[in-house]
C-alpha cells in the first residue's frame, strides 16, 4: 500500500465513545442516589436492546458486525436515551425508544457516521409524542416520596407495572420541577411562591440539581480529554442563561432565574453529551457556536411558551436539520484567501 | 539591529499542525560521510526528469565518454533543469528505467558506467559580482540547481529579479519538520559557512532587503552554527528559531510563522515580496558559483532499520539499495520510504537511483510502519479540521472526493491542500484522507486537461468548417464572375444586386455540381486503390463517413484543393 | 389585499426583468459536455450537430461512446432526464488514442487530411503526412479513407507525466457472516 502518512496518532472511535460513557458515570451515580437503582435496570435494558438491534441490522445490511458493535456508539445512544427517560419507565417504553433510535434513526440512514439526527433524541421525541403521559410522569426523588420504593419494588414496577400493595402511583410520582413551574404559572401563581414547593431545591429541582451537577463534572472531563470542544456547551449554556436572564430581569414574578434553568431538566446532559454528538452536529468552530446557541434559545422558548415542559429534544432535532446549512455558511478562511 | 529585532519580535503561527514523534536522534549521531567513487564498474542512473518542468534535452550519445560534472542533458527552456555526470565514465544506455516516483512507472534515464578515475571536467569559479546577473542565472540553469527541499523547482526561475514583484525578504528554510529527516540539520551543522556564501549570492541576485533563516527549535546545534556563520557575513542574516510543529517547514507555513504574512492562494510568494529556498539549495548555489561544481551529489538521510543510520553525501544516480547496504541495511525483502513518514512514498523498487529530490530513505517500512487498522466511517469529529495547517475542512473534502463530486471539492479549496498528512494523522477512523485528496486532484487535473483539449478541438473544428464555407463561397464568387463576364453585362450586376444574388446562387450551384463531378472523377481514380485490399467492413465505414460528411455539406469540397 | 397583490406582482415582474438569466443556449451547454472528438459515432457529422439534435429532441443522450458513461450522466443531469447506458450500436468506449501515420508507407494522397475534423494532420500532396499528436482527438475518421492503411491508432500510454493517483481501496470488506 503506497500512501502517506505512514504514522497516525489518534484515539480510536471506540476510545472516544468509551470516554463518553465514562464521563456519564458520575451523573449515573448521582441519579441512583437521588432516584434509586431503577435507572440501572433501564440502562441495562437499553444497552441490550441497542446492541442486539444493531447486530441484527448490521447483519441484514451485510456489514461487518464486530468493528461496529465494538465502536461503542450504540451504547452511547442507549445510555443517553435511558438517562433522558423517566427513571421508572416501563420496560417496553425503553425497548421501543431504543429500537427507534438504533433501527430508524441510525441504521436505516447508513449506520455510524451517516445519521443526520441525534438517534437518542429521535427515540426520545418519538416516545414523548406517542406516550406523553408516561413520559412526563417522574417519580419524586427518594427523599421526597411518601413511600420510597426499594430496588426490588422498582424492578417489579418497571417490568410488571405493578406497585406494592397499598401504594398508589400518585404517591410515588410527581411532576418535574419544570413541568410544575409551567402548570402553576398557568394558574397565575408567582414564581417565588411556586418555588417554595418541596420539589424545588436550592437552585434547580430538589435532587435533580445534584444529577445535573454531576453531568457538568463529566462534561468538563470530556473537554479536558479533548473529546468534545468547548464551543458547544459554552454557547448552549450561555444562550440559555442569557435568555433566562433577560426574561427574569424583565419580569421576575413570571420567569424563573437563569440558575434554575441551567440546573433543571436535561440542561447539562444536553450541553455536554447530546448536542456534542459530532455526527449530527456542525464541524466548523463558528458553526458550533451558532448551532449550540440556537438550541439554547429554542430550548428556553419551548420551556416557557411551548407545549412540552422541556424542549431539548425538539431543539436539537430542529438544529440537526440546519447543520449542512450552518456548515456551508461558516467555512473558516483558508490560508492565502481573503475572507 | 535587524537581527535583534527579529529575535524580539513575536513569531506568528498557522492553524493546527501536529507533533509526531521526531526520530531524528538516530541519524544525527555521526557526521556526514562522503561517498567517493572508487569502483570502476559502478553504474549510475540519471533520470532526465529530476525537477519540475520540461524533461531535460539530451546532449550525449550512447558510447560517449564523459567527465565528472560534464553536462549530459541541458535545461529545455526556462522551466527545466540540467543533468550532469556524477563521475567520469561511459554512457551505456539512454532508455526508460524505474525512477523514484509514486507511480512506479519507468521514465527516460541515462545510464553511466564509471571508469573509476573520477576525473573532473574543467570547471572554474565565477566572480558573480563582476558579471551580469543574467550570466549568473544562466550558470544556475546550466548547473542543474533545483530546490532540494523536495519540490525540485528550478532555482534560476525563482532567483530572477522581476520588476513587477520585487522581493524584499529572502527566507531560508532550515525548519526540516518531517520526522526522521536530518539532512538539512547536518548540513547546517557542518557546512554553515558555505550555506551562508550561497545565501549571499541569492541575496545579491534578488537584491533583497532582509534575509531570515528559519530553524525549528529541535536543532540547537544547527541554529548555533548558522548564527556563527551568519555573524561573519557581510550581509545581514537573521537566524530565527521557530517552535517545532509539523508542518512548519512547508514554505507557506514558514512564511506565515516568520513574517505573519500569507502567500496568496494559487500564486507565488513573490506577490507579497517573499522568496523562499531550502538551505541545501543555497549550499549548491555556492558550490556552483564559487567552485564551478554543478549539482552531482546531495546529502541523504538513511535511517530506519539500518546498522549505521546517518547522513551520506551521495553522488546522484547511485542505486538506493547500494546506499542502504553501505549504511548496513537490508536490500531484499523489505521496502523503503523516500522522504519522511508524513509525506513520503514507498519506492517502487529498492534499486531506483538517488535523485535530487531524495532527502531521506527510511529502510524497513513494513516493520516500522505497520498497516493501519481498517478505516471506519467518518464521525465528523473535525479533529482533521483542527489539525489542518491551511484551515481546510478535510471531512467535507473527503466526502466530496469520495463521491467524485469534484466541482464541490474545488469549491472547498481542494487545491490549497498541501498534502501534509496532518488530517490523516489525527483521524480516529483511520481514513486515508490525503489519498482521497490526491485522487481527486489528479482526476480534476485530468478533467481540466480533457476540457482544454475539447475546447481546442471545438475551435479547430469550427475553424475548419468556417474555412470550408469560405472556400466554397470564394469558388462560387469566381464562377459567378465568370458567368457574369460571359454575358458581358457586368454593369447590370451592379445595378441590380437582387438579380446578381440569384445569379450568384446559380453560379454556386454550378460550381457545386462541377466540384462534385470532379470529386467523383477523383474518387474513381483513387477508389480502385482503396477497394483492392480493404475489407467490406472498411468499405461500409467509408460509406458511412461519406454519408455523414455529405450530410454536413462537406462532400463537394473534398478533393477540390488537392492540386492547388 | 388587492394592493398587496399588485405590489408583489410588480416586485416579481421587476425581479424577472432585472435578474433575467442570460444563460447559454441549450445547444452550447450540451456541446460543452460532449468530448469534441468530432468522430461521428453518434450518427451526426460532429459534436455540434449532435448537440443540436439532442436539444431538438431528435437524438438520444446515449449515443456518444467517447464521452463515456460520465458523459451520459452529465447530459442526463443537464437535461433532467433519466440516465441510460450507452447505445452499443454507436460503438463502445475505448481508451484515448492518437492516430499515428507510418511515414514509410504513406503515399501523400491527402485523403486523411481532408477527413480530419480538427486539421490535426500536416502534409501536402505527394508528401508524406504526419499527425500533430496533441491536436488529435482520436476520432478514427482518417483510418477508413487511407488507401494504403498506413494509419494506426495508438492508445496513449501511462507515464509519470499523465499518471493519476488511484481511488483509495475501501478497507471495510463486506463480510458474509
Amino acid at each position: 500500500m503506497n500512501r502517506s502518512p505512514y504514522i497516525t496518532q489518534a484515539p480510536s472511535v471506540t476510545t472516544i465513545m468509551l470516554k463518553v460513557l465514562l464521563a456519564l458515570l458520575p451523573g449515573i451515580a448521582a441519579y441512583v442516589w437521588i432516584f434509586g437503582g431503577g435507572i440501572l435496570v433501564t440502562l441495562t435494558l437499553a444497552s441490550i436492546t441497542a446492541l442486539a438491534s444493531e447486530a441484527i441490522l448490521l447483519k441484514w445490511r451485510d456489514r461487518p458486525i464486530k468493528p461496529f458493535l465494538m465502536d461503542g456508539s450504540a451504547l452511547v445512544t442507549a445510555w443517553l436515551l435511558a438517562l433522558a427517560l423517566p427513571p421508572l419507565a416501563p420496560w417496553w417504553l425503553v425497548v421501543v425508544g431504543t429500537l427507534f433510535a438504533i433501527v430508524i434513526a441510525k441504521q436505516l440512514y447508513g449506520g455510524l457516521g451517516y445519521n443526520p439526527f441525534n438517534p437518542a433524541m429521535i427515540g426520545y421525541a418519538v416516545l414523548l409524542i406517542s406516550f406523553p403521559a408516561i413520559m412526563t410522569k417522574w417519580p419524586a426523588p427518594l427523599l421526597l416520596a411518601q413511600t420510597p420504593l426499594g430496588f426490588s419494588d422498582q424492578l417489579h414496577f418497571i417490568f410488571a407495572g405493578a406497585l406494592p400493595n397499598g401504594v398508589l402511583v400518585d404517591a410515588i410520582t410527581s411532576a418535574t420541577p419544570l413541568d410544575y413551574l409551567k402548570t402553576q404559572l398557568g394558574l397565575h401563581h408567582q414564581v417565588q411562591a411556586i418555588t417554595q414547593a418541596p420539589i424545588f431545591g436550592v437552585l434547580g429541582g430538589k435532587g435533580g440539581e445534584w444529577v445535573t451537577g454531576a453531568y457538568l463534572l463529566g462534561g468538563l472531563y470530556l473537554i479536558q480529554q479533548r473529546i468534545i470542544s468547548w464551543h458547544l456547551p459554552s454557547a448552549f449554556l450561555a444562550a440559555l442563561a442569557l435568555m433566562a436572564g433577560v426574561f427574569y430581569l424583565l419580569d421576575p414574578a413570571h420567569f424563573a432565574n437563569p440558575a434554575f434553568h441551567l440546573l433543571s431538566g436535561a440542561t447539562m446532559l444536553c450541553a455536554f453529551f447530546i448536542i456534542t454528538d459530532p455526527i449530527s452536529g456542525p464541524t466548523t468552530p463558528l458553526g458550533k457556536l451558532i448551532f449550540a446557541a440556537g438550541i439554547g434559545i429554542l430550548t428556553y422558548l419551548i420551556r416557557v411558551y411551548g407545549g412540552y415542559p422541556d424542549g431539548v429534544a425538539f431543539s436539537v432535532l430542529l438544529f440537526n436539520i440546519a447543520v449542512p446549512l450552518i456548515d456551508a455558511y461558516t467555512q473558516p478562511r483558508v490560508y492565502g484567501h481573503a475572507k | 539591529m535587524l537581527a535583534n529585532l527579529f529575535k524580539s519580535s513575536k513569531l506568528s503561527s498557522f492553524n493546527g499542525g501536529v507533533h509526531p514523534p521526531q526520530h531524528k536522534l538516530e541519524s544525527t549521531r555521526a557526521p556526514i560521510s562522503v561517498l567517493t567513487i572508487k569502483n570502476a564498474q559502478q553504474v549510475f542512473v540519471l533520470p532526465l526528469r529530476q525537477h519540475v518542468g520540461k524533461v531535460s534535452k539530451l546532449l550525449v550519445n550512447v558510447g560517449d565518454h564523459v567527465l565528472k560534472g560534464q553536462l549530459l542533458a541541458n535545461a529545455d527552456g526556462q522551466m527545466s533543469a540540467a543533468v550532469h555526470a556524477p563521475t567520469s565514465g561511459t554512457i551505456v544506455s539512454v532508455q526508460d528505467q524505474l525512477i523514484p516516483h509514486p507511480s512506479g512507472l519507468p521514465d527516460i534515464a541515462i545510464t553511466l558506467q564509471a571508469d573509476g578515475e573520477d576525473r573532473w571536467v574543467e570547471h572554474h569559479a565565477m566572480d558573480y559580482r563582476s558579471v551580469s546577473k543574467r550570466e549568473v542565472l544562466e550558470r544556475l540553469r546550466e548547473g542543474g540547481v533545483v530546490g532540494l527541499g523536495g519540490a525540485t523547482f528550478p532555482s534560476h526561475v525563482k532567483l530572477r529579479e522581476e520588476a513587477k514583484h520585487p522581493v524584499d525578504t529572502l527566507i531560508l528554510n532550515g525548519a526540516e519538520c518531517e520526522p526522521f529527516i536530518t539532512c538539512d540539520d547536518l548540513l547546517m551543522r557542518e557546512r554553515a559557512e558555505e550555506i551562508v556564501r550561497g545565501i549571499e549570492i541569492m541575496q545579491y541576485l534578488l537584491n533583497t532587503k532582509e534575509c531570515i533563516i528559519g530553524i525549528e527549535d529541535n536543532k540547537p546545534e544547527a541554529a548555533q552554527a548558522m548564527r556563527d556563520a551568519a555573524s561573519k557575513s557581510q550581509i545581514l542574516i537573521a537566524v530565527v528559531v521557530v517552535p517545532t510543529v509539523y508542518p512548519s517547514g512547508g514554505a507557506r507555513q514558514l512564511i506565515k510563522i516568520l513574517t505573519g504574512k500569507e502567500a496568496p492562494s494559487g500564486k507565488r510568494s513573490t506577490d507579497i515580496g517573499i522568496q523562499c529556498f531550502n538551505v541545501a539549495t543555497a549550499y549548491t548555489v555556492h558550490r556552483l558559483v564559487n567552485h564551478g561544481e554543478p549539482v552531482i551529489s546531495r546529502i541523504v538521510t538513511v535511517t530506519g532499520k539500518v546498522a549505521r543510520p546517518g547522513n551520506y553525501d551521495v553522488p546522484l544516480g547511485l542505486a538506493v539499495g547500494e546506499l542502504v547496504a553501505l549504511a548496513g541495511g537490508a536490500v531484499e525483502n523489505t521496502e523503503y520510504i523516500m522522504g519522511g513518514p508524513m509525506m513520503g512514498f514507498t519506492l517502487p523498487s529498492n534499486h531506483v537511483p538517488v535523485v535530487k529530490a531524495m532527502n531521506c530513505i527510511i529502510v524497513g517500512k513494513p516493520e516500522i510502519f505497520p498497516e493501519p487498522p481498517p478505516a471506519m466511517p467518518c464521525i465528523r469529529c473535525a479533529r482533521c479540521a483542527d489539525a489542518c495547517p491551511v484551515s481546510l475542512q478535510p471531512q467535507e473534502l473527503y466526502w466530496f472526493a469520495k463521491s467524485d463530486n469534484f466541482e464541490k471539492a474545488r469549491d472547498y479549496k481542494l487545491f490549497d491542500c498541501i498534502e501534509c498528512g496532518c488530517c490523516t494523522y489525527v483521524c480516529p477512523s483511520n481514513i486515508p484522507l490525503v489519498q482521497y485528496y490526491r485522487y481527486a486532484k489528479s482526476e480534476i487535473i485530468a478533467l481540466d486537461k480533457a476540457k482544454q483539449a475539447a475546447d481546442i478541438a471545438r475551435e479547430r473544428n469550427e475553424f475548419r468548417l468556417h474555412r470550408i464555407e469560405r472556400e466554397k463561397q470564394e469558388r462560387a464568387q469566381k464562377h459567378a464572375q465568370k458567368a457574369a463576364g460571359a454575358k458581358t453585362e457586368s454593369a447590370k450586376l451592379e445595378a441590380a444586386p437582387a438579380d446578381a444574388a440569384t445569379k450568384a446562387e446559380e453560379a454556386k450551384k454550378a460550381a457545386l455540381a462541377a466540384a462534385i463531378e470532379r470529386a467523383k472523377v477523383q474518387k474513381a481514380e483513387i477508389a480502385p486503390k482503396n477497394t483492392e485490399e480493404v475489407s467490406p467492413q472498411i468499405q461500409a465505414d467509408i460509406a458511412a463517413i461519406e454519408a455523414r460528411r455529405a450530410e454536413a455539406g462537406l462532400a463537394e469540397v473534398a478533393p477540390q484543393d488537392e492540386n492547388n | 389585499m388587492i394592493g398587496l397583490a399588485v405590489l408583489l406582482g410588480m416586485v416579481l415582474g421587476y425581479a424577472a426583468l432585472k435578474f433575467k438569466v442570460d444563460g447559454d443556449p441549450l445547444v452550447a451547454r450540451i456541446d460543452a459536455i460532449l468530448p469534441q472528438t468530432q468522430c461521428g459515432q453518434c450518427g451526426f457529422p460532429g459534436c455540434k450537430p449532435y448537440a443540436t439534435a439532442i436539444a431538438n429532441g431528435e437524438a438520444d443522450i446515449n449515443q456518444c461512446p467517447p464521452g463515456g458513461d460520465a458523459g451520459v450522466h452529465a447530459l442526463a443531469d443537464l437535461l433532467g432526464v433519466e440516465y441510460k447506458p450507452l447505445n452499443a450500436e454507436n460503438g463502445v468506449p475505448k481508451p484515448k488514442s492518437v492516430a499515428v501515420i507510418d511515414e514509410n508507407i504513406c503515399i501523400g494522397c491527402t485523403l486523411c487530411i481532408q477527413a480530419c475534423p480538427v486539421d490535426a494532420i500536416l502534409g501536402a500532396a505527394k508528401h508524406m503526412h504526419t499527425v500533430i499528436a496533441s491536436e488529435c482527438t482520436g476520432c478514427e475518421l482518417c483510418l477508413a479513407p487511407c488507401p494504403v492503411d498506413c494509419i494506426a491508432m495508438l492508445p496513449i500510454a501511462e507515464s509519470p507525466d499523465n499518471w493519476k493517483w488511484k481511488y483509495p481501496v475501501f478497507e471495510i470488506k463486506v463480510v458474509n457472516s
